[in-house]
């Protein structure tokens, strides 16, 4: 399928993106969360440096909480794509028990997302971690600019950032600081469907809809992926015909009943849909600005 | 929402005074074209009761001022972005700040756009603000301009009120060279004209804002002579090596001609990726990567054009620049610029004129303030390939970067080449001794050491710069050895000779200073007065007065070199300490005595001095 014209200007601005991470960084890593995004985000990657083999590594920060499928989807797109993945699990977080269930989603997103990214980053010295966040995907994202700064400490000051020019980047850090960038940052949820059809981009089985066993918990559809999960009282596991429009730490996943079975399917069901894809993320809804808190605590 | 859109993406951003409704009307904007979902209008809905100004209504601004500081101050600060299209377009939207405290992240916003929707608040016409937001439009190169006359519904949709804005607005604009000014009443609260054509102005004409919005045909910006700045360079293996970059304007074709600007080196094109995909040729706005018919040196930073029809090169010329760093501008100070993916040092030399916004009248300017605009001479460090921004965004357009901070402290916009004749005298913008410290990243001093022969100056001096040396400190002795034998080889041990030494070592320390030095001088220097000549040569705090000690009868058993031997036997007339007194140093920076520690130990005191002080950089913890 041939590109719109849309399309064929948020490639070339992505690409674009990528080239000037390569060339003014010394250690750059791509963060791989396995969403369509990241899907989309290292499809561009490799189109970027083609014919070269991607000189970037791929990292996926693992909060052991992912779905089964998600995982094994990542180790089949690191195969099949002959790519470096380095995987990081806060262990530390992983031996004090730490769990969406048992901890409550704020400590266990800042514990095995943030401060496990933080300390992947400290590990192995990255001085731009590149994100497939979107701007539409939350108030305090729109706000941020493709290239943004972090301090030592990994935080994000949203009152000063520097004025992003043209496609003019200032990608000078100090010592110890580094950058994230957002390639994807112009991209909507639809531009990304839209992008994956037009491409044929292998994306998590996840987001078409099936029969999967799923609980009603604080109003969303929560999928029983493991035995880890375990019923509260007055709750049961009904199978129902759900897929996930984002996807996450199952537990704090939501599904939405669907019966979207292809890309076709799912942009029509989008196009038609009045919610916002971050309804079905429980950490958003924690507290009031918790993303923007979130983010200059150094999440992505 | 299925319909392909034939026009390009259209940029556009909102600019105005404070207050003028740009928020809002973005936010009206979305909610009629159908962009807001439920738990996000939800959500508004909540917020509005907390943080809205617009009572039990929903309170659109809420949905870009995304940041927890502008929704409790209810003001813009950054740029936000959104996203909607319609049947007929897609469209991407900045919102930008009205303060001008926030001026530059108005530019960031301004400056991918390919039209500007100038907010007026209808009851209180044109304001400093909106003189500002229609000169940085106009200097940013964008070329169609939407005048949204807002909150008509204010002022009962008056439509002499409205003309009389439009009027003023035509005046003031008129050496802007806006290619369309198209004006709208509208009030974005109650959602006139903006969707939808409002009853309430029977007497309007125009067609409402997203009707104008998606049948205008900005000029396309990528028209022009083909140019592509290159960004990286694509090297799998030794059998491919290819140019990568986003092509800037123009086209190329496989088998055409090319050319590297600042080389001018030729070659031909052999093949072409537009993003992976092997292609005949490449346009603007595509990200692609070329291969050349021959081993032709290509950096990042070049830029390929064809010969004949080539960007300027040059280190000279003359842009707009609006400053949008907290620290002023300084005139001879060494920045960085950026322009496409090249970086150069860069100094401004002169400044022709500062922008009176409000008047557009020009004055005359030393330096430049946080959201000042002027038309300044610069000169690059290095010949750089470019365009004049009118004829090209991509390779006209720069951002100046503070090298300390690494704060993005200024855009400028390319107006001309200085050519050489028009050229200002470079020794006017010579690199000073600030900068060539600080890339050495010490302070210059001048570690004079005094005392009597044999006292140890030169063995502690030694012993200092190695401690120096290896500390990455850059660093030169001066001696009586070095001296003596080469510049000084002329002088004699007359009163006159020995002031004219003393002179000579000074005037040369000096110029150590000036290229960022750690000058270490050992020199007997017995008279007060010589150390003083030297002292009031150089910047204060940067003379060391080192007093080496020894006393007399010590130096005589020490007697290294048996000077004092024949001094005694008056074989050396004027020997110090023997029959010329030594003026010992009565408030010297450091006294290093001798007889009670080791050379070694004296020269870490000296080293420790001077890391106290700040000359030297601390040794990092590793």
């Amino acid at each position: 399928m041939t590109l719109s014209t849309h399309l064929r200007a948020l490639e070339a601005e992505t690409i674009h993106i990528f080239r000037e991470v390569a060339a003014d960084f010394r250690n750059p890593v791509i963060l791989y969360s396995i969403g369509k995004d990241s899907c989309v985000l290292l499809h561009l990657a490799m189109k970027a440096f083609h014919p070269a083999k991607l000189p970037i590594p791929l990292m996926h920060v693992d909060t052991t909480w992912k779905f089964r499928e998600m995982i094994a989807f990542r180790d089949e797109t690191a195969h099949r794509l002959g790519l470096d993945l380095l995987v990081h699990v806060n262990e530390d977080g992983v031996r004090r028990g730490v769990s969406p269930i048992a901890s409550g989603s704020n400590t266990h997103t800042l514990v095995m997302k943030t401060e496990a990214l933080r300390q992947a980053l400290d590990k192995w010295g990255f001085d731009a971690a590149i994100g497939g966040a979107r701007r539409d995907e939350e108030k305090s994202r729109a706000k941020e600019r493709i290239f943004s700064h972090r301090t030592t400490q990994h935080g994000w000051d949203p009152r000063n950032q520097r004025p992003e020019l043209w496609r003019v980047f200032n990608t000078r850090i100090r010592q110890g600081e580094s950058m994230r960038v957002f390639p994807l940052s112009n991209w909507t949820e639809l531009d990304v469907w839209d992008y994956i059809r037009a491409e044929g981009i292998p994306v998590v089985p996840l987001y078409f809809a099936r029969e999967r066993p799923v609980v009603r918990r604080q109003g969303a559809w929560i999928m029983q992926d493991d035995e880890r999960f375990e019923l509260e009282a007055g709750e049961r596991i009904e199978m129902r015909r759900v897929r996930f429009r984002t996807l996450g730490c199952y537990p704090l996943t939501g599904a939405i009943e669907s019966d979207a079975t292809s890309l076709d399917d799912i942009i029509a069901e989008m196009r038609a849909s009045r919610t916002s894809e971050r309804q079905g993320r429980l950490i958003d809804h924690d507290e009031a600005g918790s993303m923007e808190k979130k983010k200059r605590e150094g999440y992505f | 929402m299925n319909a392909p859109a034939t026009l390009p993406t259209l940029r556009f951003f909102t600019c105005g005074s404070v207050d003028d409704g740009k928020s809002t009307l973005i936010g009206r904007l979305l909610h009629e074209q159908n962009q807001i979902y439920e738990d996000q209008l939800s959500a508004l809905a909540k917020d509005s009761l907390k943080h809205g100004t617009t009572g039990e209504e929903i309170d659109f601004a809420l949905l870009v001022d995304g940041l927890e500081a502008e929704r409790e101050q209810g003001i813009t600060i950054d740029v936000a972005y959104r996203y909607f299209s319609t049947p007929r377009r897609n469209f991407i939207v900045a919102d930008t700040p009205g303060h001008e405290q926030y001026t530059r992240n108005m530019v960031t916003g301004a400056s991918n756009a390919d039209l500007a929707i100038l907010l007026v608040d209808a009851r209180k016409g044109l304001l400093t603000q909106t003189h500002r937001h229609a000169v940085i439009v106009s200097l940013l190169g964008i070329r169609d301009v939407v005048l949204a006359v807002n909150k008509m519904d204010l002022v009962r949709y008056d439509k002499a009120i409205y003309d009389k804005i439009v009027a003023d607005f035509s005046a003031f604009a008129a050496p802007l060279g806006f290619v369309t000014v198209a004006p709208i009443p509208l009030s974005a609260r109650r959602g006139d004209n903006v969707s939808n054509r409002s009853d309430q102005t029977p007497w309007y004409e125009g067609a409402p804002l997203v009707e104008t919005l998606e049948t205008i045909d900005v000029r396309n910006p990528a028209a022009g002579d083909f140019r592509l700045p290159v960004q990286w360079i694509n090297r799998p293996d030794l059998d491919f090596r290819g140019f990568a970059g986003t092509v800037a304007s123009g086209e190329i074709a496989v088998g055409d001609e090319i050319m590297v600007a600042t080389s001018s080196r030729k070659s031909r094109v052999t093949g072409i990726y537009v993003a992976s995909d092997t292609s005949q040729t490449a346009r603007a706005g595509e990200a692609v990567t070329l291969t050349l018919a021959d081993e032709v040196d290509i950096a990042r930073g070049d830029v390929l054009c064809r010969p004949g029809a080539a960007p300027a090169v040059g280190e000279q010329f003359a842009a707009h620049v609006i400053w949008m760093g907290e620290e002023p501008m300084h005139p001879g100070r060494s920045y960085l610029m950026k322009i496409g993916p090249t970086l150069a040092p860069v100094v401004f030399v002169e400044l022709h004129h500062r922008l009176h916004v409000a008047t557009l009248e020009k004055l005359a300017a030393k330096t430049l303030a946080l959201n000042e605009v002027a038309l300044c001479k610069l000169a690059a460090g290095h010949p750089v390939a470019f365009d004049p921004y009118k004829d090209n965004r991509s390779t006209g357009g720069f951002i100046v970067i503070d090298r300390a901070s690494n704060q993005t402290v200024a855009a400028g916009v390319i107006e001309y080449h200085l050519r050489r004749s028009e050229n200002v005298h470079f020794q006017l913008l010579a690199i000073s001794k600030d900068e060539r410290a600080g890339q050495k990243r010490q302070t210059p001093k001048v570690l004079w050491f005094t005392g009597m022969s044999g006292a140890g100056k030169s063995t502690i001096a030694n012993l200092v710069e190695t401690r120096l040396h290896m500390r990455g400190a850059h660093s030169m002795i001066l001696d009586g050895d070095n001296v003596r034998h080469g510049l000084n080889r002329d002088l004699g041990f007359t009163e006159n000779d020995r002031i004219e030494n003393i002179r000579r070592i000074g005037e040369v320390a000096k110029l150590m200073t000036e290229a960022g030095l750690i000058v270490l001088c050992s020199f007997i220097s017995p008279f007060a007065v010589d150390r003083k000549m030297t002292r009031d040569l150089l910047a204060p705090g940067e003379f060391v007065e080192i007093y080496v000690h020894v006393p007399v009868d010590v130096a005589i058993r020490r007697d290294p070199k048996g000077l004092y031997k024949k001094a005694l036997a008056g074989q050396i007339k004027n020997f110090t300490g023997i029959d010329q007194p030594y003026e010992a140093p009565t408030e010297p920076e450091l006294t290093l005595d001798t007889t009670g520690a080791t050379a070694e130990a004296l020269a870490d005191r000296v080293v420790a001095w001077l890391e106290e002080r700040g000359a030297i950089p601390l040794l990092l913890a590793r």
